[in-house]
């Protein structure tokens, strides 16, 4: 695996419309492993879901404990049930009818589920697989990206770019579409630096660690995961909710590459070059 | 013109249609099946051969312990039984053994016992914690003597689905971990027939469908493979669940 510096961690100058080796190839690699893996994740999961729609605080819980999330259907109707907040999902959520008039309560809709019909053990066969896919590359991937340095240059946020001032004025510039042009395109912004830490640093971690809290010889052998998470049922919430924020930033992500450029954001991600954006004639 | 959302809509059908067709392909199966090896290889490695499960309080006692699977077996042999309150019940031990014992449920009372509040993990996602004692299995085998071919011990059962009769089975390391029981009381009562009366297996680094109920006979084996479907257990067999439950 490449761990050289891209030019962009190294800061070197570029005038617009220029060519760039703008991604590091361990980026790239991690990138589309991620790009299939985390699908099947996500899918497989919400088949897991499935299983038991249900999602609880503590060390327990089972039907006749209070459920914080509840998917579920009363008679002829599905509903999505946060706190005390209940939401009629009719048609989507707990209660679909084929157009053969065939009625289907479970939680998540086949189509987003692998596979599409209704079994625990493939899902999980699946699951389980991708596990072993998902985090020895991210774990590959934190190695290269401490020693190429790319997790302090690229990646963390400078103390000037986290004021209220400056975070205020880029999320002004996000909000007009006005993306980064010349040098600046060269490096992430602050919002970016802030999403792809958060992804990298908090919920990619949170995800794999109440993964394992999840697991009842795992709980055996590092008992210390039950008390971060404050239990198994704690931990299952926990690791719902990080998929739920990892399929946001994916949405996100998917919404701005299509922004700021498919072709030119896509080979960036292929080759590693990208074609820095001219600068503004004029600040407006 | 087509639209990018029949686009989307069409890609991530062409994608699950793949996933489907990949899933009912034994290879891929297989290829995916390779990965429940590396878990379990990866597990027993991690996780020492006595590590215990967490033990809780009577604090952190469910309310209601949940019972799943069978709650009350039909046949009439159990129904005899029950109605007796199990007083002629027996738990065979034999297979690759020495000495095979058949034991009544005031013997079992008597054996090296052990009290545990345990969280019971059902691999559908739910969990429940209760209060179990029972006869720790360790110094049961011991006295059967396991013959040195002997490799798994398989746990049948006087419930059934259908014409297949409930069964698990687990290896000798899990046999011989200290929390492993046969439980006969549930939360200080004696075990209620929907948990498995008179006798159920709680090994618990494992999910619940491994915790077999209406223990009748343990049998000591070699091999897997000549025991019913061959797969270790009857969701095994029937579902395609993993025989390894650690996760």
């Amino acid at each position: 695996m490449q761990l050289e510096p891209s030019a962009a961690d190294q800061g070197q100058p570029a005038a617009g419309s220029e060519l760039v080796e703008r991604h590091a190839l361990s980026t790239r690699i991690w990138h589309w492993i991620n790009a299939l893996a985390v699908f099947v994740m996500l899918m497989s999961g919400l088949m897991i879901f499935n299983a038991h729609p249900r999602l609880y605080w503590g060390q327990y819980g089972a039907n006749s404990d209070p459920a914080w999330l509840e998917i579920g259907s009363a008679r002829d109707r599905g509903y999505l049930r946060v706190g005390s907040v209940r939401i009629t999902t009719t048609g989507f959520l707990g209660y679909r009818t084929a157009a053969n008039g065939t009625v289907n309560r479970r939680a998540f809709p086949g189509w987003m589920t692998i596979p599409s019909n209704y079994s625990l053990s493939a899902g999980r066969r699946w699951h389980f697989a991708f596990a072993w896919i998902l985090v020895p590359a991210f774990l590959l991937y934190l190695i290269a990206i401490l020693l190429n340095r790319h997790a302090v240059r690229g990646l963390t946020p400078r103390l000037g770019e986290l004021s209220p001032r400056h975070l205020w004025h880029e999320i002004r510039d996000h909000a007009r579409l006005r993306f980064p042009t010349g040098q600046a395109a060269l490096r992430y912004n602050t919002l970016q630096k802030l999403s792809y830490f958060a992804v990298i640093f908090i919920l990619l971690p949170l995800i794999i660690l109440t993964g394992l809290t999840m697991s009842p010889a795992m709980d055996a052998a590092w008992p210390w995961l039950l008390d971060l998470f404050g239990g198994r049922q704690s931990a299952r919430s926990i690791h719902f909710i990080c998929a739920a924020l990892i399929a946001g930033f994916i949405l996100v992500h998917l919404v701005m590459v299509m922004l700021a450029g498919p072709i030119n954001e896509i080979r960036s991600m292929i080759t590693g070059r990208f074609r820095l954006p001219p600068e503004r004639e004029s600040a407006a | 013109m087509i639209s990018r959302r029949t686009l989307i809509a069409g890609g991530a059908g062409l994608l699950l249609a793949g996933c489907d067709r990949l899933d009912r392909s034994p290879g891929f199966r297989g290829l995916l099946r390779s990965a429940e090896g590396l878990t379990m290889r990866a597990q027993r490695l991690i996780v020492d051969r006595d590590a215990l499960a967490r033990e809780f309080t009577a604090a952190d006692l469910s309310p209601i312990f949940r019972a799943n699977g069978n709650q009350a077996p039909q046949s009439p042999a159990y129904r005899a039984l029950a109605a007796a309150n199990f007083a002629d019940w027996r738990l065979t031990i034999d297979g690759l053994v020495r000495r095979p014992l058949s034991l009544s449920l005031a013997q079992l009372m008597r054996a090296p016992r052990r009290t545990q509040i345990t969280r019971h993990d059902c691999v559908e996602g739910w969990s429940a914690i209760g209060k179990w004692t029972g006869a720790r299995l360790a110094p049961l085998l011991d006295l059967a003597g396991l013959r040195d071919d002997a490799r798994y011990l398989v746990f049948h059962c006087m419930d059934a689905f259908g014409p297949r009769p409930y069964y698990e089975s687990v290896d000798l390391i899990d046999a011989f971990h200290p929390q492993t029981i046969l439980a006969y009381a549930l939360n200080d009562q004696a075990l209620p027939i929907p948990n498995g009366a008179p006798l159920r297996l709680r090994v618990e680094r494992q999910l619940g469908y491994k915790h077999a109920k209406y223990l009748h006979r343990i049998e000591a084996v070699a091999s897997l493979a000549g025991v019913h479907g061959g797969r270790g257990g009857y969701w095994e067999d029937s579902n395609d669940y993993e025989w390894y439950a650690g996760i």
